[in-house]
C-alpha cells in the first residue's frame, strides 16, 4: 500500500497528540508527501491567513516511497504558507528522518495552533508527546540534535529543528535534520518558530511493509537503480562533483549570476567550483572534500562532506567548525559566492556550515547580500548603517553578515527580511532579485530562458527545483532544447512542473529525473500503492497537484502582476558569453504558458480546467 | 569453498540499502531498525562504517548458549541462530565481542548476520560495492592488488 494509512496531529494550543487514519480518496488524488500534505493545508487553513499566526498551519509529509528501497526513497516536504512569500511553501529535505517518520507508523504530521511555551514533539512508534523545550530555545540545530539524543539515550533518534534563524523569524530560516540537511526554501522554520516548536524528534522500528506487490516493487525498484547507475550525471557525475559539478558548466553557459545578476559570468567560478574542492590547498595540503555522502536510500550519492580550511580567517580560533560536515552543494556556493563577487570558497564553506547550525536557507541569504552589497556600492547603505565595509567581492563582509542574520544582530535582522522587504525599505526595489518575494537560484533567465519562465510561474516564489529546464536547456535531459529562445519554452516548462510535482510526491529525490523519466517512476509506484497508478493517471495527478497550488495563490491574492521578473532581466541585456546582449523573453513566454495551462489570460485556473482536473 | 561478507568503509555512501535489504529478507518489510548489519556514521571524520557479524571461526556466541540454538551451518560457515531453539536469555549478545548479534523485542530472540543462505541479500543491494561476498581465503587480495599496482617494475638501466 505504501501509505502507513494514519496521521498525526498535533494542537500546539492545546498541547493535544491525536492520530486520525489518512483520507485514501485524498491518497489516490494527491498521491503523497507535497501533493497530498498540500490538500490537506488548502483544506484546513484560509488562504488569506498571516503565516506567522497561530492560525497557520504546518504539515510535514512523506510519501508512499519514503522509506522504502526505492533509490532516493527518503524525503519528506514541509507544507505551509509561507511568510517570505505569502504563497504555499513546500520545502522537500532528504537525510533520514522522512524514512524514521514512516518507520515510526506516520504519513504525516500536521501541527496547528501555537504552543504558549517552547517545546519539541517526541515520537516513538505510536506513542507521540510534547516536551518542554526552553532548555533548548536559543540553541543551534546541531546543539538542539546532540541534546535530544543525549537526552533520550538514544543515539538513533532522528531530529529535525530549528536553530537560531527560526527562532527569531529570519523569513527564509529553514528547518534542518540530520545535522546539515534542510527543508531549505520559503521560511518553513520561520513558521515553526513562530509556533514555539524547537524540534521532532523521531524513532520507528515499526518499519515499512505492506507494499501492494512486494516482488514487482523489488524488481522495478532494481531495474531503476541501474538506469541511475548506468546514467552519466546520477551515475558518475554527481556522486563524483556533487551539485557542483554545474559551477563551470553554468558559467561558460553564461547563465551564472554574479554580483546581484549585474553580470553573468563569474571570473573566479573555477575557485569555487566542484574541481577546487577536489584540489589539494597550499595551506595544509588536503582538498576541501572530504567524501561524498548520500541521504536515505539514495544511489546516486550527491552530497558533500568537507572539511573548511582550520587556518582561514572565519574559523582560526573556532574549532567548532573544524570536523568534516555538509557542503558545499551548488547553489550555495552559487548564492554566497558568485551571488557576492566573492571568489574565496573557505569563506563560503563557513557561510554554508553556518546556515546548517542556525538553519538559514543560504540561497535567499546569499541571494540578499548581493542586493546589500549593491546597495553599499550605492552609497546607499553606509559602513555606519551597517557596521561594515561591503562591496562585492568581501569575503569579510559576507562572513559578518552571516554571523549577525544567523543570530539576529544588527544589520543582520534586516537581512533576515529578504531582499524584498529590504530593497524597498531603502527605496529601490527594482534591485530585488525575487519572484513573489523569494530569491532567484542560481540560474539566469537571459542566458537559459526557459527558467525565466520556471521562476516567473513556481507556486512557491522563484525556484529553480518546480521545473527544472536547466536539464533540457543545458543537459539534453530529456532532449536537448536551445537556451537562448523562448519557442517551445512554455510547453517544456508544463511538461517539467507536472512530472516533479509527481516525483514531490512520491518521496523521491527531484534529482533521480537526471535519468529517470515519469515511466521509470511509474512501475515502482504502481507496485507498492493500492489503486491504479498508470502514466494517464499520474500526468493526471501532477497537473491537479499544480493547478491546486495556483488555486491557493489566487485566493491568497496573487495575480498575472506577480508571475514577473525584475526589471533588470527584462531591460538589461547580459554583457559577456553566448547570451551576450539577450533579456528574458518573459513577457512573450506568459500568456502562451497561460493559454497552454487552460487559465484566463489573467492567469486564473479556469472552472473547465479545474472541472477536468477534478478540483 | 566458503565465501566471506567483506567490508570496505572507503566505498560505503551511507545510504542503508543494506539495512532494508536485509531487514525485508528476515523479516518481510523495510526497516533498519530490524537489519543485522549496521551502518555507522562518523560524522566529524565524514566516515561511514557498515558493520556486521563476521562468522568467527571460534565463534563465542555459539559456544556461550546454553540451549545449543546458535549452531554452524557447514555450506556457508554461517553461525545461525535457530529460532525454534532459542530462549531469549541474551547471553550471547554479552559473549560476543563485537556485539554483532542482538536481541529483537517483537520475537523475544536473539538475531544475527547468516548470509541469508549464501546470497547475503546486503552485498546485492549495496550500490557502491562496499559489500561484498568473496572467496573466504582472499578477502584481502583486492588491497593486495591495489598495493601490486604500485610496484616499481622498471627494469633498471644496467
Amino acid at each position: 500500500m505504501g501509505w502507513a494509512r494514519k496521521i498525526l496531529r498535533v494542537n500546539l494550543t492545546q498541547g493535544t497528540c491525536t492520530p486520525e487514519p489518512l483520507n485514501m480518496q485524498w491518497a489516490d488524488e494527491y498521491l503523497g508527501s507535497r501533493g497530498l500534505a498540500s490538500k490537506y493545508l488548502i483544506s484546513e487553513i484560509d488562504p488569506k491567513v498571516d503565516p506567522l499566526s497561530p492560525d497557520n498551519k504546518m504539515i510535514m509529509s512523506t510519501g508512499p516511497l519514503t522509506g522504502t528501497m526505492a533509490s532516493t526513497g527518503g524525503r519528506y516536504t514541509i507544507v505551509t504558507k509561507g511568510p517570505l512569500t505569502g504563497a504555499i511553501a513546500c520545502s522537500n529535505s532528504g537525510g533520514f528522518f522522512g524514512a524514521e517518520m514512516k518507520f515510526a507508523g506516520w504519513d504525516m504530521i500536521i501541527f496547528e495552533g501555537k504552543s504558549p511555551k517552547p517545546v519539541y514533539l517526541y515520537v516513538e512508534n505510536d506513542r507521540a508527546e510534547l516536551r518542554d523545550a526552553s532548555g533548548l530555545w536559543g540553541k543551534s540545530c546541531w546543539e538542539t540534535e546532540e541534546t535530544i539524543k543525549k537526552q533520550h539515550q538514544d543515539p538513533q533518534i532522528r531530529v529535525s529543528s530549528i536553530g537560531r534563524a527560526g527562532e527569531n523569524q529570519v523569513l527564509y530560516a529553514c528547518v534542518v535534520n540530520d545535522l546539515h540537511r534542510a527543508a531549505g526554501r520559503s521560511g518553513v522554520g520561520a513558521v515553526m518558530g513562530s509556533k514555539n516548536l524547537k524540534a521532532v524528534a523521531l524513532r520507528g522500528t515499526k518499519g515499512v511493509g505492506g507494499i501492494k506487490d512486494f516482488k514487482g516493487f523489488m524488481a522495478a525498484t532494481t531495474a531503476a537503480k541501474k538506469v541511475l547507475a548506468d546514467n552519466a550525471v546520477t551515475g558518475e557525475g554527481l556522486p563524483k562533483y556533487g551539485t557542483q559539478v554545474l559551477m563551470n558548466v553554468i558559467n561558460e553557459m553564461g547563465s551564472l549570476p554574479t554580483r546581484n545578476h549585474k553580470d553573468v559570468q563569474f571570473e573566479d567560478a573555477a575557485k569555487i567550483s566542484a574541481e577546487a574542492m577536489h584540489e589539494k590547498r597550499a595551506s595544509d595540503g588536503k582538498s576541501q572534500l572530504v567524501t561524498n555522502a548520500a541521504c536515505f536510500g539514495c544511489t546516486i550519492a550527491c552530497g558533500r562532506i568537507s572539511e573548511i580550511d582550520k587556518g582561514h580567517f572565519t574559523v582560526v580560533n573556532k574549532p567548532e567548525y573544524w570536523g568534516a560536515s555538509g557542503g558545499l552543494e551548488y547553489e550555495a556556493a552559487w548564492a554566497l559566492g558568485a551571488a557576492n563577487g566573492v571568489g574565496d570558497i573557505e569563506a563560503l564553506q563557513y557561510a554554508n556550515l553556518l546556515c546548517n547550525e542556525q538553519g538559514m536557507d543560504p540561497i535567499s541569504f546569499g541571494a540578499t547580500v548581493g542586493a546589500v552589497m549593491e546597495l553599499y556600492e550605492m552609497g546607499v547603505l553606509t559602513n555606519e548603517q551597517i557596521g561594515v565595509d561591503a562591496p562585492f567581492g568581501s569575503a569579510e563582509a559576507l562572513a559578518r553578515f552571516t554571523e549577525m542574520t544567523a543570530l539576529g544582530e544588527g544589520f543582520g535582522v534586516e537581512i533576515g527580511q529578504g531582499s524584498k522587504r529590504l530593497c524597498e525599505k531603502y527605496g529601490h526595489p527594482e534591485l530585488s532579485m525575487t519572484v513573489k518575494g523569494q530569491e532567484f537560484p542560481a540560474y539566469d533567465a537571459r542566458g537559459i530562458q526557459g527558467m525565466g519562465l520556471t521562476y516567473a510561474t513556481s507556486n512557491r516564489g522563484a525556484c529553480h527545483l518546480r521545473s527544472y529546464t536547466v536539464a533540457s536547456e543545458v543537459l539534453g535531459i530529456p532532449v536537448k532544447t536551445d537556451p537562448l529562445v523562448t519557442e517551445g519554452k512554455p510547453e517544456l516548462v508544463k511538461a517539467f512542473q507536472d512530472a516533479t510535482a509527481i516525483f514531490d510526491s512520491a518521496g523521491i529525490c527531484v534529482f533521480t529525473s537526471f535519468a529517470w523519466t515519469l515511466a521509470d517512476v511509474q512501475p515502482q509506484l504502481q507496485a507498492a500503492c493500492d489503486g491504479d497508478w498508470s502514466m494517464e493517471k499520474l500526468n493526471l495527478v501532477g497537473e491537479r497537484i499544480w493547478n491546486m497550488e495556483r488555486q491557493f495563490n489566487t485566493a491568497a491574492g496573487f495575480t498575472r502582476k506577480d508571475d514577473d521578473l525584475p526589471p533588470r532581466l527584462k531591460t538589461e541585456p547580459a554583457q559577456t558569453g553566448p547570451a551576450k546582449g539577450l533579456v528574458s523573453g518573459i513577457d512573450k513566454m506568459i500568456p502562451e504558458y497561460y493559454q497552454i495551462r487552460g487559465w484566463t489570460p489573467d492567469g486564473v485556473v479556469t472552472e473547465e480546467t479545474a472541472g477536468r482536473l477534478g478540483l | 569453498m566458503l565465501k566471506s561478507l567483506h567490508i570496505d568503509p572507503a566505498k560505503c555512501t551511507g545510504c542503508l540499502q543494506c539495512e532494508m535489504a536485509c531487514s525485508y529478507e528476515h523479516h518481510g518489510v523495510f526497516n533498519p531498525s530490524k537489519s543485522r548489519i549496521k551502518v555507522f556514521n562518523f560524522e566529524a571524520e565524514g566516515k561511514k562504517v557498515p558493520y556486521t557479524c563476521t562468522q568467527c571461526a571460534e565463534a563465542w556466541c555459539m559456544n556461550a548458549c546454553p540451549v545449543d540454538a546458535i549452531r554452524l551451518d557447514a555450506a556457508t560457515g554461517a553461525k545461525v541462530v535457530h529460532e525454534d531453539i532459542c530462549v531469549g536469555c541474551k547471553v550471547c549478545t554479552i559473549a560476543c565481542p563485537f556485539g554483532t548479534i542482538n536481541y529483537e523485542q517483537d520475537s523475544g530472540k536473539v538475531q544475527k548476520c547468516d548470509l541469508c543462505d549464501d546470497n547475503p541479500a546486503c552485498a546485492a543491494a549495496c550500490p557502491t560495492s562496499a559489500i561484498t561476498y568473496i572467496d573466504a581465503d582472499w578477502t584481502g587480495l583486492d588491497k593486495m592488488r591495489q598495493w601490486a599496482a604500485k610496484a616499481n617494475t622498471a627494469t633498471p638501466a644496467t
